[in-house]
């Protein structure tokens, strides 16, 4: 069976509750809860890393106990106990893997239940895979390939210990230890993600993906990704995240930096399904992620595309700094938000580079007792001649006890700077919904149609597979929003 | 014989104002009726209430199709149950590409009967067969639903989603509203390939003109939420020459 027609069939056997709340059961070897020195030394130990990587660690865990946690997004987030969460967390099993037959069958079973067969075999056509499974990656596919075309795609825990003069150069390069709380605590005690290098003129021939899933209880995930696009090179890269459903609230805090040097491009697409909680609220991932590109070589791009429909709360705005003459940032965006949820997302364009442009598209998709913000800022730099944004945003409201915000910051130091925003909120209408049933579709299939209809900017960029599943995704997370 | 379509004693209100007040019809299998009307005689609110709108409540009487009534099925469920409705002001739908939606449409059709979905492919084949006989380019099958459309190309959408779902009851409604001569009849050329022994039409319309092309087996004049007068095709030529005024003095 093709493994798209696969991914559509396991999306459609999903009956409108979260799909992915089970819980596999496999023996963990975990850090004691808590967050002190001791334990980010336990983690650096258990990585085997090298001391400059214990230094950086420390020094941003020192750094992240003067910091305190930021309060201007519009959420309501519950205080939470730092001191009450594991920080490691890894399935237990033989050392060094060399092959995937050496994972334990369990968490192939868990990926495949997932829907992200690891099995090279029944792999998705061309998409090479890294499974990280709460605090350790377990399983990267097609590395032989990739590497006959000079691409590394490694989880970071080897990268560091395979390829330090790139990570040294490179990690907190784009978000330093003291960028904001969050990109500090995960400095601090990240514990596993992927690594990325393209070289000179290589164009990557798969797109890259990454798996993230949370099992253990009370445990947070805190993973660093880092993507180098040497110049003239190539890459997409994929992510994907699902959570098992429990009625705590559970702490992702990622870290994702992205370079991108001369003529090299990079586009990173996300569909974020963790566990978004019950209607009335109860559990969820608080999803506090990091991440920004930066394009500093001249006509670089980035390109970030994000379906974001699951989590409790959401604080994530991933953003490019255009440094690079005629550089390129894009940022499409769909965040639906239904029952409890609470989504604070956007981006930030900072253009330094003459001549750089940037374009912004986000959806926003309101439905239950949910709030969904959009924050996003426009900084034209006074090197940056004649750059160029366009934004737009548009909310869909879905019910009426929902609300839709945008919040746009424009900043332009130079004159010839040209900046443009468009913003709409509007709601499923009647009519549009009337016209739908009378042609014999259901009233939620008539609402996943319009919404995807809203949508279609931004879903046309993403890569195929993710596209078919996003849009399915859309329909179920819609699921019980209407009648 | 059982009717395709009856209407028996209809009241029917938007918000409290009552605008249908009392109508009987009757309309069988293979029968093309046209109801005529003054402005604000209650024609579109017929049609709405037919389809089952919310805010156009019934407040007496009954709608039987197959003997069964429809009052207490969703808009969707009497889709499927062959009740068709031709906007007078189709929807747009921005993003909701043409060919998603008609095969969402078609395929909720054959689920309810139990049949297998079609496939992408067949379908486009299909549509376009069925596009070329109203003139409907394939650019236009490509666009968002009547986004863009001009107002004789959201009609004859209409009419190939009629063409499509095949159903037994095809309500259209001012379909001859805001077109030019030409369109027109183009227009009425679709409507009358899909006259067919299986199916009835219930043509509403201000105008006379349109049953120049559409030529009805019966027509019936609305005044004040009833139904005036009945009889056969002449009715509305008696209508062009006297107006309203003049038949609703009659009956």
């Amino acid at each position: 069976m093709a493994a798209t027609t696969q991914t559509i069939e396991q999306v459609e056997q999903a009956t409108g509750k979260y799909k992915y709340g089970f819980v596999t059961d496999i023996e963990s070897d975990k850090a004691p809860k808590g967050l002190n020195e001791d334990i980010v030394r336990f983690i650096s130990a258990k990585k085997d890393e090298p001391e400059w990587m214990l230094e950086w660690r420390l020094k941003a865990f020192r750094r992240w106990q003067t910091m305190t946690a930021p309060d201007w997004a519009k959420l309501d987030i519950p205080p939470i106990d730092y001191q009450d969460i594991h920080y490691y967390s890894a399935p237990k099993q033989a050392q060094k893997l060399k092959s995937l037959d050496e994972v334990d069958p369990e968490l192939l079973a868990t990926y495949e239940k997932l829907g992200i067969p690891l099995n090279e075999q029944k792999m998705l056509a061309n998409v090479a895979v890294d499974a990280v499974f709460d605090s350790v990656s377990v399983a990267t596919t097609f590395r032989e390939e990739l590497s006959k075309a000079g691409v590394i795609f490694c989880p970071i825990s080897e990268a560091i210990r395979d390829y330090p003069e790139l990570v040294q150069r490179y990690m907190g390069s784009v978000i330093p230890i003291g960028d904001n709380y969050f990109a500090a605590l995960n400095s601090a005690v990240f514990t596993d993600g992927s690594f990325v290098y393209i070289p000179k003129g290589v164009r990557c021939p798969m797109e890259l993906s990454t798996y993230f899933r949370i099992n253990e209880q009370n445990t947070g995930q805190f993973e660093r990704t880092l993507i180098i696009a040497d110049d003239e090179s190539y890459v997409s890269y994929l992510e994907g995240c699902t959570a098992p459903q429990r009625d705590e609230n559970q702490l992702h805090a990622a870290v994702v930096e992205l370079v991108a040097k001369t003529d090299a491009e990079i586009k990173y697409s996300t569909v974020q399904n963790w566990y978004p909680g019950d209607e009335n609220g109860k559990g969820g991932i608080y999803n506090f992620v990091t991440k920004r590109g930066v394009c500093r070589g001249d006509r670089s791009k980035i390109s970030w595309t994000q379906v974001e429909t699951g989590s409790a709360i959401t604080w994530k705005y991933p953003s490019c700094v255009l440094r690079g003459k005629d550089s390129v940032g894009e940022f499409y965006s769909v965040a639906l938000t239904n029952n409890m949820q609470q989504a604070d997302t956007g981006t930030k364009m900072i253009h330094i580079g003459e001549g750089s442009r940037s374009t912004i598209i986000s959806k926003g998709i309101s439905a239950g007792k949910s709030q969904n913000c959009y924050r996003g800022l426009v900084h034209m730099q006074p090197t940056a001649e004649n750059a160029r944004n366009f934004t737009q945003c548009d909310s869909l409201l879905i019910g009426d006890k929902c609300g839709a915000h945008t919040v746009p910051y424009i900043v332009s130091r130079n004159p010839s700077a040209k900046i443009e925003h468009e913003a709409t909120t509007s709601r499923i209408s009647e009519d549009q919904l009337f016209y739908c049933l009378q042609r014999g579709i259901g009233e939620e299939d008539a609402v996943s149609l319009i919404v995807n209809g809203f949508c279609k900017e931004v879903m046309k960029e993403l890569p195929m597979e993710f596209a078919v599943e996003a849009q399915k995704l859309i329909g179920i997370s819609l699921e019980g929003s209407v009648g | 014989m059982t009717a395709l379509l009856e209407i028996r004693d209809l009241h029917a209100s938007v918000g409290d104002k009552p605008i249908l007040k009392g109508i009987d019809l009757t309309i069988n299998t293979g029968e093309v009726h046209a109801i005529m009307g003054p402005n604000g005689s209650g024609k579109s609110t017929m049609s709405y209430v037919l389809a089952g709108r919310d805010g156009y409540e019934v407040t007496g009487g009954d709608i039987l199709m197959n003997g069964e009534s429809l009052l207490e099925m969703e808009p969707d469920e009497r889709a499927r149950a062959g009740m068709f409705l031709a906007f007078q002001y189709p929807v747009e739908l921005p993003g909701v590409g043409g060919m998603s939606f008609l095969r969402a449409a078609v395929n909720a059709l054959r689920i309810e009967a139990g049949e297998e979905e079609i496939d992408q492919l067949g379908f486009v084949k299909i549509v376009r067969e069925k596009a070329k006989l109203l003139g409907i380019s394939d650019d236009m099958l490509k666009r968002a639903v009547n986004v863009g459309f001009s107002g004789g190309e959201k009609k004859r959408y209409e009419i190939l989603q009629m063409a499509l779902l095949e159903p037994t009851m095809a309500v259209l409604d001012e379909t001859d509203s805001g077109l030019d001569v030409d369109a027109l009849r183009i227009v009425s050329e679709g409507v009358n390939l899909l006259r067919d022994p299986g199916r009835a039409m219930l043509v509403i319309t201000h105008y006379q003109r349109l049953l120049n092309h559409i030529v009805p087996d019966y027509v019936h004049i609305l005044a004040d939420g009833r139904i005036r007068k009945s009889g056969g095709k002449e009715l509305a030529l008696e209508v062009e020459e006297s107006g309203y005024a003049g038949v609703d003095d009659a009956a």
